[in-house]
């Protein structure tokens, strides 16, 4: 018993910064985990990535400005989210370019200017925290911020839900019953950003889509509905918050690629074993019924 | 007119600045059910769109009368089969007019959607995933959502494709439930014997209305030829059409036996 309670809950009971830590990444989670399950379905994934890269000049100028400061750092990695998230919407829908190109140019462009500004300023340190976060030095400031980033998203996520899957589901019809398939889209482009800035400070910009992305698509492989799919993914992210926490403290890791790893091994899990994965697809399909 | 249901007045739809519908003149009676042929590329799914509002008119407008609702049934439907949704959760999508973003949906909502599956012969199939149901089966999936939807106003844009003889008579059953309970009805169809055994009126398209009317004198041969001689290429150095001079070559070529009479629709 108390092995198990060295193990699993010392480290949160006896540290304030493991606390922290905790309740962060938790929050995150849940904020962030249906937003992923969406940009998976919207087939976006890979387009988290590249705006968390865009967000790294505007969280680079608030640093340049104000030091290693959470909020000028937030607000700036909004901006430089927005604009990209914008800027490729608009290039996309008003030229003969493709939305995964004008994205792709337009947060290398952004990612190389972020690396530049640092660079200028800061040490390559500086530069690692940016890019990787630090899930243990999370302040109230931080947590205020976190929490505030994740009620907005789930009140945005509960308002426009039927829209959402409507827009995911079935553009052209939402568009023919409504006019709200464009304002729906970039909402939602709003609250990835939002939740991109809010993984950065604890994840750092490059690990905060891994907590979006993993958990969604390892909840893909247990169930064919949206609704328990979020819920299943926002429940893998608490758990791979809580292994990868414990992980990095037993084993002196940096915690956020613990963190993330702990959700990649979730994913390979569910490949394998999910109720959609491979074994039950390929083997066990013996039996089928008459009608 | 109390009785009509839509209104082009002059409509001229397309995309870059070709035209896909060229200066449509015309009328849609309430409760009416006309069917929409045409060749490949005359205009049909374009007019469509103009109609529902997805496409915005070049020049000229489409009326609808006050307080008409449209349902519409695209043919290239921008449905993503690969998303985890059941057939219920695709049918309710239908509820939208009735409870909008964020009305609740009420158990007699619920009964709706059963409905609808019933009528269109898909009885307890609610839980099944979308990606699970075949051709057909997606289409009356589909046909249970413009029911539900309970518009007066119904747009179909080539709903028999891919479907089987059985099924198309199903659908033409509840067209024509539909038709006597007096609502409107387009149907972009290909099939002309179909179009003869089953609609009252036929808009015949060839980017301009060859022919519009009652099926039996819109589908006569001379038509069909005329509609057939139609070309389909955008020509990239065709002559701009000037306000003023498009008067010709509209309809006004046209041979006696397109005029009819009354207010319902015309040849324009």
């Amino acid at each position: 018993m108390d092995t198990l309670y060295g193990l699993f809950i010392a480290p949160f009971a006896d540290f304030g910064f493991m606390q922290r830590a905790l309740v962060g990444s938790l929050m995150l989670s849940l904020g962030a985990c249906p937003i992923g399950v969406f940009l998976m379905l919207r087939r976006m994934s890979l387009s988290g990535d590249a705006m968390a890269h865009a967000i790294l000049p505007g969280a680079a100028a608030g640093f340049l400005f104000y030091g290693l400061e959470i909020l000028p750092m937030t607000i700036g990695g909004l901006i430089a989210g927005v604009i990209v998230a914008l800027g490729a919407g608009a290039v996309s829908r008003f030229t003969i370019q493709r939305e995964d190109a004008s994205m792709a140019a337009f947060y290398l462009i952004s990612l190389a200017i972020g690396v530049l500004m640092v660079s200028i300023r800061g040490s390559s340190v500086d530069l690692m925290h940016v890019l990787f976060g630090t899930v243990l030095a999370l302040n109230d400031e931080a947590l205020t911020l976190i929490g505030g980033i994740v009620v907005v998203t789930l009140v945005s996520l509960a308002i426009f839900w039927r829209a959402l899957v409507a827009e995911c589901l079935d553009p052209l019809f939402l568009r023919s019953v409504s006019r709200l398939g464009s304002p729906v889209h970039f909402i939602f482009l709003g609250l990835v950003v939002l939740n991109l800035v809010g993984g950065f400070q604890a994840l750092g910009t490059l690990l905060s889509v891994g907590l979006m992305m993993l958990p969604a698509a390892a909840a893909r492989f247990w169930t064919a509905r949206v609704e328990p799919m979020c819920v299943l993914a926002v429940l893998i992210g608490f758990a791979s918050c809580v292994a990868g926490l414990l992980l990095s403290y037993h084993a002196s890791l940096p915690s956020g690629p613990a963190i993330i790893l702990s959700a990649g091994v979730v994913y390979f899990a569910s490949i394998l074993f999910g109720t959609r994965g491979i074994l039950r697809a390929r083997i066990i399909h013996h039996r089928h019924r008459t009608a | 007119m109390t009785n009509t249901c839509l209104t082009f007045r002059d409509l001229t739809l397309g995309y870059g600045s070709h035209p896909a519908i060229h200066h449509l003149d015309g009328t849609i009676r309430k409760g009416s059910l006309t069917a929409v042929v045409g060749a490949n590329g005359s205009g049909k799914s374009t007019l469509m769109k103009g109609i529902v509002g997805v496409l915005k008119p070049m020049a000229g407008e489409v009326i609808r009368a006050p307080g008409v609702r449209a349902a519409y049934l695209p043919q290239q439907s921008e449905l993503d089969r690969s998303f985890p949704a059941r057939v219920v959760d695709l049918v309710s999508l239908g509820l939208w007019p009735r409870r909008g973003l964020l009305g609740r949906y009420t158990r007699e909502d619920r009964d709706d959607v059963s409905k609808a599956l019933m009528a269109v012969g898909l009885g307890g199939f609610e839980k099944r995933p979308i990606d699970t149901l075949s051709g057909g089966q997606l289409q009356r999936t589909l046909f249970a959502r413009v029911l539900l939807q309970d518009a007066d106003l119904i747009l179909l844009d080539e709903p028999f494709n891919a479907v089987d003889a059985k099924t198309v008579g199903d659908l033409i059953a509840l067209i024509k439930h539909w038709h006597g309970e007096e609502r409107t009805i387009m149907v972009v169809v290909h099939d002309l014997d179909l179009v003869r055994q089953n609609f009252p009126e036929t808009l015949l398209l060839a980017r301009q209305p060859i022919a519009w009317g009652e099926t039996r004198e819109t589908l006569k041969p001379e038509n069909l030829l005329r509609a057939r001689r139609f070309h389909e290429a955008w020509e990239e150095n065709a002559p701009w059409c000037e306000p003023g001079e498009d008067a010709h070559g509209h309809g006004h070529d046209h041979d006696h036996h397109d005029h009819h009479h009354g207010v319902g629709p015309r040849a324009a």
